[in-house]
């Protein structure tokens, strides 16, 4: 069984449309990046999946009908739907009490576990409590909650590289075996390279791209191309072309899916220069960013 | 690689299987009140407040009174009824900041949690919109009585012993104080009370003002009592009656009547409760379902309602 599955996936607020048919299946132990520009539908679509949310379409989560069935749902779904959703005036010690109980999957000992690991106390409200500590408490929160699903949006935003990284790290070694799946929304790509197993862009409520980091690599080469050889690289049809210190940096899609149609491979990427394998924030931009270029030159 | 899956997910399955499947509602709504008493700490200290500022009150009232009994200005009828009118206005005032708290706690209680965005953290755990209004509703209707009810209850007992201390040796028979104030009638009497009019009889006003937090974008008061203000005064210019406004105004005062018979100085004090009579008015009733279809109508708001 899926742990996701959408299809036709539709939402609408008024005229505006957030989600425009999305079909997405996410199997169980993956972790699943979610990527788009401020406004293309990404809370819209964890709001469905949450059952926050009516929507138009099919949508299953761990077989359910989340916004039918929201209630038995929650037992096994998690999320942190935003930075700073902790009520400022409980104290930690509170939370931990309230969790523990009405959530019957929450293992307290864990949650102290890893709140000792940090500089928070029991007995401080989380008013007191910096930005990157009440992530830390949520994380701390969640993690020690038997989810099968854990839904995370912008789960690190506003907060600095260190608790960032601590934060992701944390999540993958305390946290994930592949028994269970993630879902994460963010404009903070960096770190989250190395963390996903796939990747979806999505824009203007559509998904514009959807594939494992296993395909992304052997999909998409980034080449710093050679001056001598510029020429001979853009007649390659690159999706993307940018200046990066007065050397032109190409993004190629090989689609090895047409087989032996495919426009260029990778040996003869390589001998255009250095080639490797995009970030996905370049990637994004060679994406979904190229997409508003082509709109704006067909008006 | 595949034997280790395996063993993974079969441990998965059983550590699944083991855990409890869910909470019992009992239980979640008994965390769901102390949340709220963790939260709006008003609920048992603005009461508490008043209980001790009418005791300094007293305190204040017993010294003067002293000073009366002295020069035999206190007739014996006022010294019977010493304590049984300060104890009927202690009770008031504790049962009427209350109420105030009520109003006021039911007005922000599904507000509140959108304008500060934590409405985001209660909804990812696993508690209903249906449990968590009515947690909300048992505020109002079952915690603040039953509190109104211990902290009068403390408060009075306290009167007395203040009574007996500081009109000892003026000539007052303290004996008599002891005897002539039967607790447990008149705590029966306050407790019918609280419970009927306070619990079941207002139950339409916080289920409205509850609907009006769950739904209200902004500024919640107004919205709750802009609204009947707007009816009558429409009602007044359009038929030239005044309805909806007595109604409202039986609501409000008119419970009492309808729960206890209206001889106060009835000597048997337990003879003045006639529930048949109160649980006989439609009032009661048509009230009650009016609340539910508030409570209806808010928990259906909260499932769709997010942050502000």
């Amino acid at each position: 069984m899926p742990c996701i599955e959408a299809r036709g996936l539709r939402k609408a607020f008024g005229t505006t449309i957030a989600l425009d048919g999305i079909n997405l299946r996410l199997e169980e132990g993956r972790i699943l990046g979610m990527i788009g520009p401020n406004g293309a539908g990404k809370t819209t679509a964890l709001n469905a999946i949450l059952g926050l949310t009516p929507f138009q379409g099919e949508l299953r989560v761990l077989g359910r009908d989340p916004w039918a069935e929201r209630d038995q749902l929650m037992r096994d779904v998690c999320f942190i739907a935003d930075v700073a959703v902790l009520p400022r005036w409980m104290r930690v010690s509170q939370a931990l009490d309230y969790v523990a109980g009405v959530h019957p999957r929450f293992d307290r000992a864990k949650a102290e576990g890893l709140l000792a690991k940090t500089a928070i106390k029991h007995t401080s409200k989380i008013r007191h409590l910096s930005k990157g500590m009440v992530a830390q408490l949520h994380l701390a929160l969640v993690m020690a909650i038997d989810a099968r699903l854990l839904v995370l949006d912008e789960p690190t935003l506003g907060l600095d590289i260190l608790f960032r990284k601590q934060f992701y790290d944390s999540l993958l070694n305390d946290y994930f075996d592949r028994s269970r799946t993630i879902l994460v929304t963010t404009h903070q790509v960096e770190e989250l390279q190395h963390i996903l197993t796939d990747l979806m862009f999505i824009d203007r409520g559509r998904i514009v791209l959807n594939c494992s980091m296993d395909e992304l690599e052997s999909r998409y080469v980034e080449v710093t191309v050679n001056p001598d050889r510029v020429a001979a690289a853009r007649a390659l049809k690159p999706i993307y072309e940018r200046n990066v210190f007065g050397r032109s940096v190409l993004l190629f899609d090989i689609k090895p899916d047409l087989g032996a149609n495919k426009i260029v491979d990778r040996p003869q990427l390589a001998a255009l220069g250095e080639a490797r394998t995009p970030s996905i924030a370049d990637l994004f931009i060679a994406v979904v960013g190229n997409q508003y270029a082509a709109q704006g030159a067909a008006q | 690689m595949n034997t280790q899956s395996n063993a993974m997910t079969e441990s998965s399955i059983q550590s699944q299987g083991t855990a409890p499947a869910a909470v019992s509602p009992a239980r979640v709504m008994y965390w769901s009140i102390r949340r709220e008493l963790w939260e709006n700490r008003s609920i048992y200290i603005a009461p508490l407040a008043a209980a001790g500022l009418f005791l300094f009150g007293f305190v204040i009232n017993l010294a003067g009174m002293r000073r009366h009994i002295a020069a035999s200005l206190l007739g014996p009828g006022q010294q019977r009824d010493l304590l049984m009118t300060r104890y009927e206005l202690s009770a008031s005032l504790i049962m009427g900041t209350a109420l105030i708290v009520g109003i006021f706690y039911s007005l922000d209680a599904l507000y509140g949690e959108r304008r500060d965005r934590s409405i985001l953290f209660w909804k990812s755990l696993p508690v209903s919109d249906l449990l968590t209004v009515l947690s909300k509703l048992a505020i109002p209707i079952v915690i603040l009585p039953l509190l109104s009810f211990a902290i009068t209850l403390a408060t009075q007992f306290i009167m007395l012993v203040l009574a007996s201390v500081m009109l000892l040796g003026s000539g007052v028979n303290i004996a008599a104080l002891w005897t002539q104030v039967s607790f447990p009638q008149v705590s029966g009497v306050l407790l019918y009370h609280l419970l009927t009019v306070h619990g079941l009889y207002y139950a339409p006003i916080y289920g409205w003002l509850l609907m009006v937090s769950a739904w209200a974008p902004r500024a919640p008061f107004i919205w709750a009592f802009l609204p009947p203000f707007v009816i009558s005064g429409v009602e007044k210019i359009a038929f030239n009656t005044t309805y909806f406004l007595s109604l409202l105004e039986e609501r409000l005062v008119g419970g009492p009547e309808s729960s206890m018979a209206a001889n106060d100085h009835a000597k048997d004090w337990t003879g003045t409760l006639i529930p048949h009579h109160f649980f006989g008015t439609p009032g009661l009733w048509i009230g009650l379902a009016i609340a539910a279809v508030f409570l209806g109508v808010a928990v259906r708001l909260r499932r769709y309602r997010g942050p502000i």
